[in-house]
């Protein structure tokens, strides 16, 4: 039983086919990665999920979404604290609200007295934890994360990967996670979709795809997956 | 309120006092004497007892000026009250509205800013009556569009913020977005910009009154007084003199004081200027393309980037640099280049192509670096000049350093970017940047590399704002490139690194911890490259497992601990770590270095 | 498309401007005819004059009648000397153009080197001195407005030193003045902007790369350079040359400069409405096609100007 299912949707900008005709379903409790490289529309299919651009189609089973962006240092409101960021999409009464936020905090790993700090004081790693804090406060039904490390650095895009997999685990999210980078797809995603110029290319169990991928361009991206310790070869 | 320390925010921050005194104070001082009529003394010129004259009535001009000071500020104060009352809502509207009614604002905007201020304010003017009345409405009026435009356009640059997109998606209605988070992030330009309006109202106002369209007597305000003066400026300069003065300072001090303020505000913050470290030079060996030694980069103010760097390059090599953001890699191939921005500061020894840096004149430098070292950098949508057709970028290359006529040099253009292959060389030559993608522009710069005879290229990152499958393309070409002249590939990404590279240099905060061939990088001992390796996850890593992190932060640039860097944060270090600093020995740089099992 | 949308906005700022000035005589409180001829005027006259303006047609007959006598460049006559509003407008224009496009041409002149020559000297924050001095110079410079500079001009060289004419119109002498009266407060503007915009420019990676290439001085300057900010600085230089148009309406009534501008003010004083309402038409008119020109300009000029106009 899938909680949300996009199906057939489609975003135009004018006469350019941003995501074109796109259906996939996301199970419960699951990770659905999305890779593609530039201009093949996954950022785009994101913000058709959470409303930012207008598009076609229906999307089922995903009344509360929520989304985090590629830019920790974009994402934060720069005059609020970190606090008043995560409590902003609480629809609780003011009492019980700092409570909540200090929940939220401890939630991805994050001292709850960060919560009197602005975003200026914290790393691009915990910025993105508070966006995470941010999106989870609103009990999402489906989480959207769009390039979530792609700004960051190795050794802190693992904690946050790693927090992305205990969410799941924890509180049984559904996640749609975005990124150009196959091999951290792979890591987090149970289920690979791929993507190009708009299109669906392909869709399946994540160990498939990356082992037995049955499209010509997943094979390609996976060639062009850089590897320690494998020298580029051209392309075959 | 640092910024008030320099000079010219100072004497605005006076001015504006004096001027805001006089009005407070000014007619209670002055008021009798300014309106005292003596008929023996009409129409006079300079005298001890009038010092700029009298005016038609026989009353003292320098007083008439100081009581002046109320109206002419009162006037300009409530003309910027309504250009905000009208401009600040009209401005947000665009911010607020859904997608028809923004652009249906926007668009009034445009349509009321095209006219030029003071048409409006003379149309205002004739409208409602000459007289302050319509005169301060005029300026109202005009100051609006312009105001109005400025909030629009600061709403937007905070609009399309992800912390906007953001607030959105958790449902936050449109006007809470504008009053939360649009206004707040754009308070401290607009209020500066209204004290700018506020001097600009107080100029067209006067102007107005100087036209004879503004103040009416028997009221006066500065402008009106010049009106006055001018008509006897022959006989009496000073007489229109004094006024001009006023209206001058007064605008001067706003003026100066306004846009100090917002240089305060916009400032980065500007370290103060502080020793260089003093490494010593060291001899660098003159055999092989690149030989660095002891290379240091120092900023002023204490932060040093790059610390006592070791380097060596031979030819055909190709050696990979890596680190996170901030390990100094991308200065360290800058100050290669000779490309470190000002105020940083070089020191160590760098020998290129056997010849010693520090020993060339600056022309004999330009040349050396311009033929034999060819730089490829991060991102290639902005690294060719937008303005010049691609394949001229290429050939002055070889105009400038080789002296070759345009037309050979045209010619080898072409012939290059065949080389990288791109498909209809010819023709791409002729065109613009613009219309190449990505990878074709990384491909056309590499070519540019090679319009010299280049020893050294110099990649930093060039693949990191590339799709991954342009991006083995692009490794390919810098290993083709490398059968003539040796490479270093400067990347944070050691999976790409190990790709291409012969040999792997890792940085940390600055300095060399590890140097290890690619075939060593499953066996390196140092526990930050481990780390590296680790934490990066790649086709086989196990998805049972928790992927491998590195806990807390690198050290800042300012920082120099006396033991290791990375000792915070590693898991086999001792206290000797922290108080003992290891060198690079033996391709190392560790106390503790680790064994592959 | 560009070209079109453009187009498109231009008619519509034309149409509320023609608007806007037909509606100004019916905007004034109380009989404007009789406000301008005065109170001792026979009644028989400011009758005639009030048919003469059409005042006693229905409102979208004069409409109409108005927008006809546009086209065809009649604009009336004026209510205080009798003479046609066009015959005013073909007898000043001309001074007042020559006025604003020799201040314009120097003021572009004299800002695009000292703008960039700044830049280059104090890029990165290479002599605060030199920046802080001309920072404060021009923005001093910048505050005065050109009525303030030419009462100073006139004051000085006119009549203490006796070496300019005073007022008038009268041989090249009695041009430098008004000029520079006109140019300098553009100049200092524009200087500043230049200068940003140059620093801009010197921060991008294709200005790191041609330094990479270890190019000359002159070279980085000219060729690399020079031609990304012209876009930039042409925009700004459009719009001054529009804003200086409102600035030559003051400059001639320090001057006596026989243009529109003192014509204008004339007319405005003595609710010489006609000919008010035709100047502020023309130079709005004016205005909103120089602004145009130098869209349409920039967009010939820019290579990238294809992906922007789509």
């Amino acid at each position: 039983m899938p909680a949300s299912a996009i199906e057939r949707l489609t975003v135009r900008y004018g006469t350019h086919v941003a995501v074109d005709d796109v259906s996939l379903a996301i199970p419960e409790r699951s990770i659905v990665g999305l890779v593609g490289e530039s201009g093949s529309g996954k950022s785009t299919l994101a913000k058709a999920l959470v409303g930012l651009v207008p598009h076609t189609g229906t999307v089922t089973g995903a009344d509360r979404v929520q989304m985090v962006f590629q830019d920790p240092y974009a994402s934060l409101d720069p005059r609020m604290t970190v606090g008043a960021s995560v409590a902003e999409g609480l629809k609780l009464p003011r009492a019980a609200r700092a409570a909540e936020v200090a929940r939220l905090l401890t939630l991805v790993n994050l001292d709850p007295a960060l919560a009197g700090s602005y975003p200026r004081q914290l790393s691009g790693g915990q910025r993105q934890r508070v966006a995470l804090a941010r999106a989870l406060g609103a009990r999402p039904s489906l989480l959207v994360a769009d390039e979530i490390t792609s700004a960051l650095d190795v050794s802190v895009q693992g904690a946050v990967l790693n927090l992305i997999r205990s969410l799941r685990r924890e509180l049984g999210l559904s996640v749609l996670f975005i990124s150009h980078n196959l091999a951290v797809v792979r890591y987090v995603a149970d289920v690979i979709a791929v993507m190009r110029e708009g299109r669906l290319v392909e869709v399946g169990p994540a160990e498939q795809i990356t082992s037995r991928p049955h499209a010509p361009y997943t094979r390609a991206l996976l060639d062009a997956v850089p590897q320690v310790g494998r020298t580029a070869t051209a392309r075959r | 309120m640092r910024a008030l320390r320099s000079p010219a925010p100072l004497t605005g921050l006076l001015l504006v006092a004096a001027v805001l005194t006089l009005a407070l104070l000014g007619p209670a001082l002055w008021g009798e004497s300014a309106a005292r009529i003596d008929d023996g003394a009409i129409l006079q010129g300079h005298s001890p007892a009038h010092p700029l004259g009298t005016d038609d009535l026989g009353r003292d001009l320098l007083a008439r000026i100081l009581v002046a000071t109320r109206l002419s500020l009162l006037l300009a104060c409530l003309a910027t009250v309504v250009g905000v009352a009208i401009g600040l809502p009209l401005g947000v509207l665009p911010a607020v509205l859904p997608p028809r009614g923004a652009r249906a604002a926007a668009g009034t905007i445009n349509a009321l800013v095209a006219f030029p201020g003071l048409l409006l304010a003379m149309f205002t003017a004739v409208v409602s009556g000459l007289g302050a009345r319509g005169a301060v409405l005029g300026m109202g009026i005009a100051t609006a569009p312009v105001l109005a435009r400025l909030t629009q356009t600061l709403a937007a640059s905070v609009a399309n913020a992800d912390y906007v997109s953001a607030a959105r998606v958790l449902g936050v209605s449109r006007l809470r977005i504008a009053v939360r988070h649009v206004l707040p992030n754009i308070a401290e330009p607009l209020l500066l910009n209204i004290t700018l309006l506020f001097g600009g109202s107080l100029l067209g106002l006067a102007g107005l009154s100087f036209l004879g369209l503004g103040v009416q007597p028997p009221d006066y305000d500065w402008g009106r007084l010049l009106f006055d003066g001018l008509s006897r400026v022959y006989v009496d300069p000073e007489a229109a003199l004094g006024p001009a003065v006023a209206i001058g300072l007064a605008a001067v001090g706003f003026n100066l004081l306004g846009e100090g303020l917002a240089k305060a505000a916009s400032r980065r913050a500007v370290v103060p200027r502080g020793a260089a470290t003093g490494e010593a030079l060291r001899e660098a060996r003159s055999e092989g393309v690149l030989s660095v030694r002891g290379l240091s980069v120092a900023f002023p103010g204490g932060a040093v980037p790059v610390r006592d760097v070791h380097l060596d390059v031979a030819p055909g090599e190709i050696v990979g640099v890596v680190g996170e953001s901030g390990s100094g890699k991308s200065l360290t191939a800058l100050a290669i280049g000779g490309l470190v921005p000002y105020p940083g500061e070089v020191t160590g020894g760098i020998n290129l192509c056997g010849q010693d840096l520090s020993a060339l004149s600056p022309g004999e430098l330009r040349r050396l670096r311009g033929t034999s070292l060819a730089m490829v950098f991060q991102d290639p949508m902005t690294t060719l000049n937008p303005a010049l057709r691609v394949g001229g970028q290429l050939a002055e290359v070889s105009t400038t350093h080789q002296k070759m006529p345009r037309k050979e040099a045209l010619a080898r253009a072409v012939d290059r970017l065949r080389r990288v292959r791109i498909a209809r060389p010819e023709e791409r030559a002729r065109q613009h940047p613009h219309t190449f993608s990505g990878g074709m522009r990384q491909r056309a710069i590499i070519a540019m590399g090679l319009m010299g005879t280049p020893k050294l290229i110099i990649a930093d990152e060039p693949t990191t704002a590339l799709d991954v499958t342009v991006q083995r393309d692009i490794l390919l070409l810098l290993r083709e490139a490398a059968k003539e002249a040796a490479v270093i590939l400067i990347s944070h990404d050691i999976a790409v690194v190990s790709q291409l590279c012969d040999r792997v240099v890792v940085m940390y905060a600055g300095r060399v911890v590890e140097e290890l061939t690619v075939a060593e990088l499953r066996r390196a001992r140092h526990p930050y490259t481990r780390a590296l390796i680790a934490a990066t996850p790649d086709l086989t890593t196990d998805r049972d497992k928790p992927l491998a992190t590195i806990p807390g932060q690198p050290p800042s640039p300012f920082d120099d601990p006396d033991g290791c860097a990375f000792a915070p944060r590693c898991a086999a270090a001792t206290s000797a770590c922290r108080t003992t600093r290891p060198l690079l020995e033996d391709g190392i740089a560790c106390l503790h270095p680790q064994s592959s099992d | 498309m560009f070209l079109l949308r453009r187009l498109a906005r231009l008619t519509v700022s034309l149409a509320v401007l023609l608007f806007a000035s037909f509606s100004m005589i019916h905007l004034i409180p109380g009989d404007p005819v009789r406000a301008s001829l005065g109170t001792a005027a026979p009644a028989e006259l400011v009758a005639a004059r009030r048919a003469e303006l059409g005042l006693d047609e229905p409102i979208h007959q004069q409409l109409l009648g108005y927008l006809k006598g546009v086209l065809t460049g009649d604009f009336g006559t004026s209510l205080q000397t009798r003479e046609t509003v066009a015959g005013i407008i073909a007898d000043r224009l001309p001074s007042t153009a020559e006025l604003a496009v020799l201040a314009a041409l120097i003021a572009l002149l004299v800002a695009i080197p000292m703008g960039m020559w700044l830049a280059i000297r104090t890029e990165n924050g290479r002599n605060p001195g030199s920046e802080l001095a001309f920072t404060t110079a021009t923005g001093t410079i910048a505050a005065i407005p050109e009525f303030l500079l030419a009462v100073g001009l006139v004051v000085v060289f006119a009549i203490t030193l006796g070496w300019l004419p005073p007022a008038g119109k009268d041989g090249p002498a009695s041009y430098v003045l008004p000029v520079i009266a006109l140019a300098v407060g553009p100049v200092a503007v524009l200087a500043r902007l230049v200068r940003v915009e140059a620093l801009r420019e010197l921060d991008k990676d294709y200005l790191r790369m041609a330094r990479a290439k270890h190019l000359p001085r002159r070279r980085l300057y000219l060729r690399h350079l020079l031609p990304n900010m012209l876009t930039a600085t042409l925009t700004v230089g459009g719009l001054l040359l529009a804003s200086l148009i409102p600035g030559t309406v003051l400059v001639e009534n320090v001057f006596a400069w026989p243009g529109l501008g003192q014509r204008m003010t004339e007319s405005i004083l003595q609710k010489d409405y006609p000919v008010a309402q035709a100047v502020i038409l023309v130079y709005g008119a004016i205005v909103l096609l120089v602004n145009f020109l130098v869209d349409v300009a920039l967009g010939v000029l820019d290579p990238r100007s294809a992906i922007r106009g789509t």
